[in-house]
């Protein structure tokens, strides 16, 4: 098969202010900037700029080589900030790299979101027309396929409503219903999935296979596993900017869910230990895997635990530490205490470093990215310790079928497999 | 379909460039066209404004001018049609470029989502406003009428001013469209620039109010040609034209174009990380 994408060395590096909260430079900022570090070097000549130290580079992509055969679907898959969307983006050209070259052959075009260009006060019919020609179809193409648009989206009856008068999923609908009818030669989708209901993403995951099946390269960034396994036949694993696989979907998975993995927010380690006037904190934590070791990603049918090291200042009459998981939507999926199942329960507490445990069982969450918070207090009196947004972890599903219907995720919080009883009873 | 090969490189300065702008050309006419449609949606007298604002504008400085400061019209045309004839493109100039200025990042989310030449977007918020010009020289052929003030043949060479100033507004245009995705510093310039451009340039006086000795000085002035020209062309008759002034203002609109183009495009693939 021919190559249609061929990546050779690329890198992309952005300037990272610190001290700036604005997005945007002002010409005001320059010149302040300018004039601070010009007194900054009339006070002290010799101390390094501090200016200068606010601005840092982030290479958020550095060195990637890889090639794409025609037709291939490749999954692009990584923690987040791997650069799996700054590719992307240098792919459909938003932005420039900062070196390296790219030769794509065919017509390309990219999916970095769906409903680019709505305009809310436009009708439905004239959202699709202005749509497609963002997404760089012509008024022809896009006149012939207005009827499939329209009938895949389910809007019919709400054609010459503006869509500012659409309900969300109306409007999900209709973006994704135009962004589907485009035939490029070469396809890249970024993670625009997730949108709808679950009958809804079935049929865009329909659609996408479809793209395949007519020979076409599709490029298709995701978090979800699930997907990537039912679409993909290729996989590149993104890590801090670099490529670290570029093989089978099998193989890169694999090595996603590699253990002793160092980033991530996983392991927490308080740098401020011992501030005099907290009656409590927090030493250090962990997500552990099955084995007791570090480790981001937990594979839904292994069981995992967190462990929490913290340090108590006073005595107090009685205390319960305790964790909540939360899901990435905010919704507080579990939270447990370690007076649930100890004897501690009402009991007083002597100052001293804590080691707890606590082991969360398999099958129990749903496959996503969750975030762990932590809180020590005497019920109805005083709370102690609090650290919102202590740990990460995510859950992957390993083929099991328990989170996906299809490609598309299954509605709910628990992953629990139950048991069914079935009777059948054949027809006369 | 042809396979065509694309080629991404770092500072590459795309080969396609102009080629894409023309495949892009739809997306031009669909930009404009969705400004159009909203351009007057929720608001109570809609369409009205385009004919509300130049006919204020003419009213106030035909009095403040014309009436109390006494200043001679051009030949023996009625002040307010000499007005008039200013307004026209000035009020196209100067929406323009403060809303040119302002596409690139009222236009954000496309730009960091999707790729086509970025100089679309500026150059349709001028389409746009030709729109409204087109009203405005609508009441202007009503006032003309109501004066009974017959153009000459010279008429005829008001669609090159017309070119003129679309070119300046352009060049105008895309000049501070780029800096504003920088420096935003430039929403505060520009009302600023277009106010006091008002009083700099020849709108509500005749150009003869000012000495011989510094009319060249003061078409420095791009605008100055253009409105001049406009004049010329529309009041026919007893109306003077400098010359050197509308060769001096093609000039600058050129040369500000080409370096406009030139900044525009150097600048514009960094425009989706820094806006």
């Amino acid at each position: 098969m021919p190559v249609a994408i061929a990546v050779d060395n690329l890198s992309k590096k952005y300037i990272i202010c610190h001290q700036k909260r604005e997005r945007y430079t002002a010409l005001r900022d320059v010149l302040a900037n300018g004039a601070k570090s010009l007194a900054h070097k009339l006070i002290k000549p010799f101390a390094a700029s501090e200016i200068a130290s606010t601005h840092e580079e982030f290479w958020a992509l550095k060195g990637v080589n890889f090639s794409v055969e025609q037709g291939d679907r490749v999954g692009i898959i990584g923690r987040n900030g791997a650069g799996k969307s700054t590719l992307l983006k240098i792919l459909s050209r938003i932005t420039e790299p900062t070196s390296g070259r790219i030769r794509i052959r065919g017509r390309v075009s990219s999916l970095l979101e769906v409903g680019t260009g709505f305009h809310p006060e436009l009708t439905g019919r004239e959202n699709i027309f202005l749509n497609g020609a963002i997404l760089g179809m012509s008024k022809m193409e896009t006149k012939s396929k207005f009827d499939e648009i329209v009938a895949f989206a389910e809007v019919e009856k709400f054609l010459d409503t503006p869509v500012k008068r659409y309900s969300s999923g109306m409007y999900v609908r209709l973006a994704f219903a135009v962004a589907a009818h485009l035939e490029p030669e070469v396809l890249m989708v970024d993670e625009v999935l997730a949108v709808g209901d679950a009958s809804f993403q079935n049929k865009c995951l329909g659609k996408m296979q479809d793209v395949s099946t007519q020979g076409r390269t599709l490029l298709f960034v995701s978090h979800n596993m699930g997907v990537i396994n039912a679409l993909c036949n290729k996989a590149i694993l993104l890590q801090m900017g670099q490529v670290v696989v570029s093989d089978t979907v099998e193989s890169a998975l694999a090595r996603y869910m590699q253990r002793n993995t160092t980033e991530g927010g996983h392991q927490f380690v308080n740098n401020e230990v011992g501030k005099p006037d907290a009656k409590a904190n927090v030493l250090e934590a962990c997500v552990l895997g099955p084995q007791g070791e570090p480790s981001p990603s937990i594979l839904i049918d292994e069981n995992f635990f967190i462990r929490l090291v913290w340090q108590l200042n006073v005595r107090v009459p009685f205390l319960r530490v305790g964790i909540e998981i939360i899901d990435s939507t905010s919704v507080v999926v579990l939270s447990s205490m370690d007076t649930d199942t100890t004897d501690l329960y009402g009991k007083p507490r002597e100052p001293g470093v804590f080691h707890e445990t606590v082991k969360i069982s398999s099958f129990l969450l749903m496959p996503g990215s969750y975030v762990v918070k932590v809180f020590a207090g005497m019920p109805g009196l005083e709370r102690i310790m609090e650290v919102d947004h202590l740990l990460e972890f995510e859950v992957i599903d390993n083929h099991t079928h328990l989170s996906h219907v299809g490609g598309a995720r299954r509605s709910g919080y628990i992953a629990t497999p139950l048991q069914w009883g079935i009777q059948f009873e054949h027809a006369e | 379909m042809r396979t065509d090969e694309l080629i991404i490189e770092a500072g590459m300065t795309e080969r396609h460039y102009w080629q894409d702008l023309w495949r892009f050309r739809e997306l031009l006419y669909f930009l404009a066209w969705r400004d159009i449609l909203v351009r007057y949606k929720q608001t109570v007298i809609g369409v009205a404004w385009a004919v509300l604002r130049p006919v204020l504008t003419m009213i106030v400085f035909t009095v403040v001018f014309g009436k109390l400061a006494n200043l001679p019209s051009e030949g023996n045309a009625p002040y307010a049609i000499m007005v008039f004839a200013a307004v026209l493109p000035w009020q196209f100039f100067s929406t323009a470029i403060s809303e040119a200025g302002s596409s690139l990042t009222s236009n954000a989310s496309m730009i960091s989502k999707v790729y086509f030449p970025r100089l679309i977007i500026p150059t349709s918020t001028i389409i746009v406003n030709l729109v409204d010009f087109v009203i405005s020289s609508l009441i202007l052929a009503a006032l003309m009428g109501w004066y009974g003030y017959a153009p000459s043949f010279r008429i005829l060479t008001v669609p090159l001013f017309l070119l003129l100033a679309f070119t300046a507004a352009m060049s105008a245009g895309v000049w501070i469209a780029a800096l504003n995705v920088r420096y935003r510093d430039f929403r505060y310039i520009v009302p600023f620039v277009v106010q006091f451009g008002l009083y700099v340039s020849p709108v509500g006086f005749s150009i003869n109010v000012i000495p011989e000795q510094w009319r060249l000085l003061y078409s420095l002035n791009p605008m100055v040609g253009v409105i001049e020209g406009f004049r010329w062309g529309i009041l026919g008759g007893g109306a003077q034209l400098y010359w050197p002034s509308v060769w001096l203002s093609f000039t600058l609109v050129v040369a500000l174009g080409v370096t406009g183009v030139m900044y525009f495009r150097k600048t514009e693939k960094s425009f989706a990380d820094v806006i």
